[in-house]
């Protein structure tokens, strides 16, 4: 079935589709009409779950994680303020390996206070042990969340995801999504059934203590899990294409990246943009690519290895900063690359070695990032490769949009 | 009316780590021989948590979740949510916190949860500060009493505000069932478990718990203080229950330094 449906409104139809049993939320802005369209399935009787209404986000994921140890398909959203106040209870989800999918509106951190869109609230969150995967559409949001059960729960990985959708620009944008048949999501997802829930038949203790001599194997297979998650989110994403005809390539979402001398790296909506701006450099004969990084965490080096290596210089554009050094994205593509052999087979007229990576920071708190200024970073570092042995210097310094 | 010689010899905690002469061990200890087996602990970091469940100790034989310090009550209202999707709601879903998680950096979420009428019961371990963390002064720190954030010298004399009323606070929120109880009444605080296990809907326990190296006594006088308490008008065994408050009458009151003489964190009230 065909609807015309904003970003948030894809999340609750799959949430709703998912057979979700258990919402906890707390109402902000840009994430609210996701659990307000939730409470509107609850009561039309549409879907049949608990809808815990919280006094805090801080109470909404800890309800999420009491009802997710019973055993029960768990689900909640935030935003910026929210998630930094969910911060504390993010470890206790990951640490306890609690499968719940939550998703964040992205949204600007204050102050200046803000309600615009930025990946600042989602990025700071980056140490927690949660899946992080940024979707570009509406479409995407629904068929992404519908995923992230899957990988949530998968026996290797059992880590909560949190998908991440830009706010207004995903969240309250209307598009023409396909909403797949819930026989075909019951196929795909079916019923959550937990290794270990709360049963005073075998009384299991959730959340332990452990003690320097434990909590380093607790960690180590934590990072195990995330690690092996990269490859279940292919899977995951393979095994969905399979039966919904849609994927998204997994990790990395690349575009014209084969033979691109630039290649900007980027994550969320700005993809959409960003294509377009490709299409039409290709047009005007600039060999441009966009590699649109869909796992943060995960994060696909492997994946993003093989794609840029070949390039002569990769801008990656963040919409967050890790104040004092620079755009986070950029320095993790910078560390994924540290060491990669350059390209065997070089192109002939581009013999690059190791590609210049230039940092962009864009798009914060919402403000726009047009064709023109990706255009302006393509036409930087298209400008600082021609002239590579003196140019270097200026792609490397890369940009803020002030 | 709790029966203690029909209470079951079998234990639902044990093997706890607790120093001798815990009160809020015993709290937990003789709250479980009326609760059962059929019982889900949600508890917080506390000397609860710290001396029961360090992996691989398992000192309980129920369902055990330890969340954030200030979200018991909200991890509880998940839990009874989960286990009615379940079919199970049978299962009782205790929270259990010290002071500190309850009265302090909890209140919001216990606020919230008994507003919300979730079928749960709060029982709070009294025992005055933040144990766990060295005995720092908490929101039921009782007025005068000397802690680590609290010390006495020329200046300081110990705490200088008077303890928080948390009964009064849970009954504003037209609680069902409310009441404090104290270890050394054990047939009164059992009756109130049971009576809390009765009711439909949230029911809040504060049971004084008294911590042996925390107020600086004995550890054998621990039921000894927790009966002085009461009968020097310290600690009202009060309840609420229909909109109505009523606090057992003491008939001869003892005079308060045979409660405050053998604890060491009012040594500077009594030799003045
Ligand atoms: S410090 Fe006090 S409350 Fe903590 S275990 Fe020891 S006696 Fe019990």
């Amino acid at each position: 079935m065909r609807a015309y449906l904003n970003g948030n409104e894809a999340v609750a139809t799959a949430v709703r589709l998912a057979r979700t049993e258990v919402v906890a939320a707390y109402p902000i802005t840009p994430q609210s009409t996701i659990v307000e369209k939730i409470a509107e399935y609850i009561a039309d009787g549409s879907m049949a779950a608990d809808y815990i209404r919280v006094e805090s986000e801080h109470a909404a994921l800890a309800a999420c994680y009491g009802a997710a140890v019973t055993g029960t398909r768990v689900f909640t959203a935030t935003s910026s303020q929210g998630l930094a106040y969910m911060y504390e209870m993010l470890h206790y989800v990951s640490g306890c390996r609690v499968p719940l999918v939550m998703a964040v509106a992205n949204r600007g951190l204050a102050a200046p206070w803000t309600i615009w869109a930025d990946h600042q609230d989602a990025i700071a969150c980056r140490d927690t042990g949660w899946i992080q995967l940024y979707v570009e559409t509406a479409q995407e949001a629904l068929d992404t969340c519908l995923q992230a059960y899957k990988i949530a729960a998968h026996a290797e990985v059992l880590t909560p995801v949190m998908v991440c959708l830009d706010g207004y620009v995903l969240s309250h944008t209307e598009e023409i999504v396909d909403v797949p048949e819930q026989e075909a999501v019951d196929r795909f997802l079916p019923p959550y059934q937990a290794a270990y829930a709360v049963d005073p038949e075998r009384p299991y203790v959730f959340g332990v203590g452990a003690g320097p001599e434990l909590y380093p194997a607790f960690k180590y297979h934590q990072q195990q899990a995330l690690l092996r998650a990269q490859e279940v989110i292919k899977e995951v994403d393979r095994e969905f294409g399979a039966q919904f005809d849609r994927t998204y390539g997994g990790l990395v979402d690349p575009y014209y990246c084969d033979d691109a001398d630039v290649i900007l790296v980027l994550m969320g909506a700005t993809a959409g943009t960003a294509r377009e701006v490709v299409d039409d450099l290709r047009r005007q004969g600039e060999r441009v690519g966009l590699l649109r990084l869909r796992s943060f965490r995960p994060f696909p080096v492997a994946d993003l290895r093989a794609v840029l290596t070949a390039a002569g210089v990769v801008a990656v554009l963040d919409r967050d900063c890790s104040f004092g050094y620079e755009g986070v994205l950029a320095t993790e593509v910078k560390a994924a690359l540290y060491g990669s052999p350059a390209p065997v087979a070089s192109r002939s007229e581009s013999q690059w070695g190791q590609p210049l990576v230039a940092g962009f920071v864009g798009g914060l708190g919402g403000r726009d990032i047009g064709p023109a200024d990706l255009a302006g970073i393509y036409r930087q570092c298209l400008e600082a490769l021609r002239h590579r042995d003196r140019g270097g210097e200026l792609v490397l310094s890369g940009g803020w949009q002030r | 009316m709790v029966k203690i010689k029909e209470l079951p010899d079998a234990e639902l905690v044990q093997g706890s780590y607790a120093c001798a002469g815990c009160g809020g061990i015993l709290a937990v200890r003789m709250a479980l021989k009326v609760l059962g087996p059929e019982t889900v602990i949600v508890t917080t970091p506390s000397c609860l948590l710290g001396v029961t469940t360090f992996y691989p100790q398992l000192a309980f034989k129920v369902p055990c979740v330890n969340v954030t310090f200030p979200s018991t009550a909200a991890a509880v209202s998940g839990v009874v949510a989960g286990l009615r999707r379940r079919g199970k709601a049978g299962i009782k879903v205790v929270g259990l916190a010290g002071d500190g998680g309850t009265v302090d950096i909890g209140l919001q979420a216990l606020s919230g949860a008994i507003e919300r009428g979730d079928n749960f019961i709060f029982i709070c371990y009294d025992n005055e500060a933040y144990m766990n963390t060295g005995v720092q002064r908490s929101g039921a720190t009782p007025l005068g009493a000397r802690t680590t954030t609290t010390p006495v010298g020329s200046v300081g004399r110990g705490e200088d505000r008077p303890k928080k009323d948390m009964l009064r606070i849970v009954a504003a929120h037209n609680i069902p069932y409310a009441a404090t109880a104290s270890i050394g009444y054990p047939q009164d605080y059992l009756t109130k478990v049971q009576k809390a296990m009765m009711v439909a809907g949230p029911a809040y326990i504060q049971v004084l718990a008294p911590c042996p190296p925390g107020w600086g006594y004995r550890s054998d006088l621990t039921v000894k203080l927790a009966r002085l308490a009461v009968q020097t008008g310290q600690w009202p065994l009060a309840e609420y229950a229909e909109g109505r408050l009523t606090v057992k009458e003491i008939a001869n009151p003892r005079p308060l330094p045979d409660y405050l003489t053998p604890q060491a964190r009012f040594d500077h009230l009594v030799s003045g």
